[in-house]
């Protein structure tokens, strides 16, 4: 089953492109991780998600129908954003409130046990929350919603590195006991590369990658060596990446490294972080020199 | 946790290892796959392909409604198996070393030899 579908998605603001061409799924009850840099499409595609903007070509279905202004399916949905706001006179209690009624799967006991973790204080009214707290809160309202489709979108902003892991070890167990589709959305992939079952990388408005963690954590190697040894084991594998130190080459090469690799070499596994990186550099290389080639069309 | 080859391989021996060095006996109950999700940090999916793996190598057995056990004869099914893989995995690397450093076996015979008089 999928939860979320787009086939051939395009949205425009103004003369500004912001999705090109997307189509991507969710499959359900899966962790995904939805990758890219700032401006790469990623907050735009959850909004369509959400019903909180529309596509201007395309189709969205999100459990089988169109989001836009369907209550049907936004009672399901559950979007943390980024610097998520509340109404500044509320207190905490009251946003927890607020959010019980909306969510149908809301659970008011783990509510309780998640304000305690994150040591949030109930009466205090949201203008008086420190950024960290206001994260917290969003991270709380996410997982207590236990909506079939929740999205974080980088919902860390103030939160140090105790309480994301405490967040990353929360969702997960919660997850484990109650699966639902997650999407993910965030720059710090080292922290949730093992967390993520499926990765979406957008860039520039597309989609750049589409696939299962597990096999995009095999896709690619970085060999380091003698540059004669590297430049022959590189033969025939398509390159991402070239740094040269002198008679020292190191290379990252995408497609399944060898089984055995001669002894002058060190072959290492590339991060999904590492991976994501090369793979949009690549992508904006090859743009720039396209439109480098367009221009001069233009000026014949 | 990180080596490059996939979670789930390395899920799955860290279970197997446990059954070696007997801290995980035959006939207990194994670590759950919400267990070992929660436990390494990874998605529960990938601890549980882990898990299937182990099952299908007869190292676990499902007990119905009660959860993951280790197999009778699964410590002497795995110590046969990784001292199959021993020499791939630590003395041909080893040979290798030696080797760049001008060392034949005749001198790592006698390297290991004084290295086992003294532990």
């Amino acid at each position: 089953m999928t939860a979320v579908s787009m086939r051939g998605v395009n949205k425009k603001y103004g003369n500004v492109v912001a999705l090109d061409d997307v189509s991507l799924n969710f499959a359900e009850n899966r962790i995904h991780g939805l990758l890219g840099r700032n401006g790469a499409g990623k907050t735009t595609i959850m909004r369509i998600l959400t019903g909180q903007g529309f596509e201007s070509s395309g189709s969205v279905e999100v459990f089988g129908q169109r989001p836009y202004e369907n209550a049907d399916v936004l009672s399901h949905v559950c979007f943390v954003k980024e610097s998520q706001k509340y109404p500044e006179m509320f207190s905490v209690h009251h946003a927890l409130t607020a959010a019980s009624l909306l969510y149908e799967n809301w659970d008011p006991d783990f509510a309780d046990s998640l304000v305690e973790e994150f040591e949030l204080p109930l009466k205090r009214r949201i203008k008086k929350l420190s950024r960290g707290q206001l994260s917290a809160l969003g991270v709380i309202i996410g997982l207590a919603s236990r909506a079939p489709l929740t999205f974080f979108d980088e919902p860390y902003l103030g939160l140090d590195a105790v309480a994301r892991q405490r967040f990353y070890d929360l969702l997960l167990a919660d997850y484990a006991e109650n699966p639902r589709t997650i999407v993910l959305s965030t720059h710090l992939i080292d922290e949730v590369s093992d967390l993520i079952e499926h990765v979406t990388l957008i860039d520039a408005g597309q989609v750049l990658l589409d696939e299962d963690a597990e096999s995009l954590r095999s896709r690619a190697v970085t060999v380091t060596g003698p540059a004669r040894a590297v430049e022959e084991f590189a033969a025939g594998h398509s390159e991402l990446h070239r740094e040269q130190l002198g008679g020292f080459l190191r290379v990252t090469l995408s497609g399944a490294a060898p089984e055995h690799s001669p002894d002058d070499l060190h072959v290492e596994p590339v991060s999904l972080q590492q991976l994501v990186v090369r793979t949009t550099q690549q992508a904006a290389d090859e743009r720039t020199a396209s439109g480098a080639t367009n221009n001069k069309g233009t000026r014949r | 946790m990180d080596d490059g080859r996939p979670l789930f391989l390395q899920i799955a021996e860290q279970v197997e290892s446990s059954v070696i060095d007997g801290s995980l006996p035959e006939e207990t109950r194994a670590p759950s796959t919400n267990e070992l999700a929660a436990f390494h940090r990874i998605n529960p999916a990938t601890a549980a392909n882990g898990i299937n793996k182990l099952v299908t190598d007869g190292v676990l057995y499902k007990r119905r409604g009660i959860g993951m056990f280790v197999a009778s004869g699964a410590r002497d099914q795995l110590l046969e198996r990784r001292r199959q893989t021993f020499g791939e995995k630590f003395i041909a690397p080893l040979l290798g070393e030696a080797h760049k450093l001008g060392m034949d076996a005749e001198d790592l015979k006698k390297m290991i030899d004084a290295w086992s008089d003294e532990t």
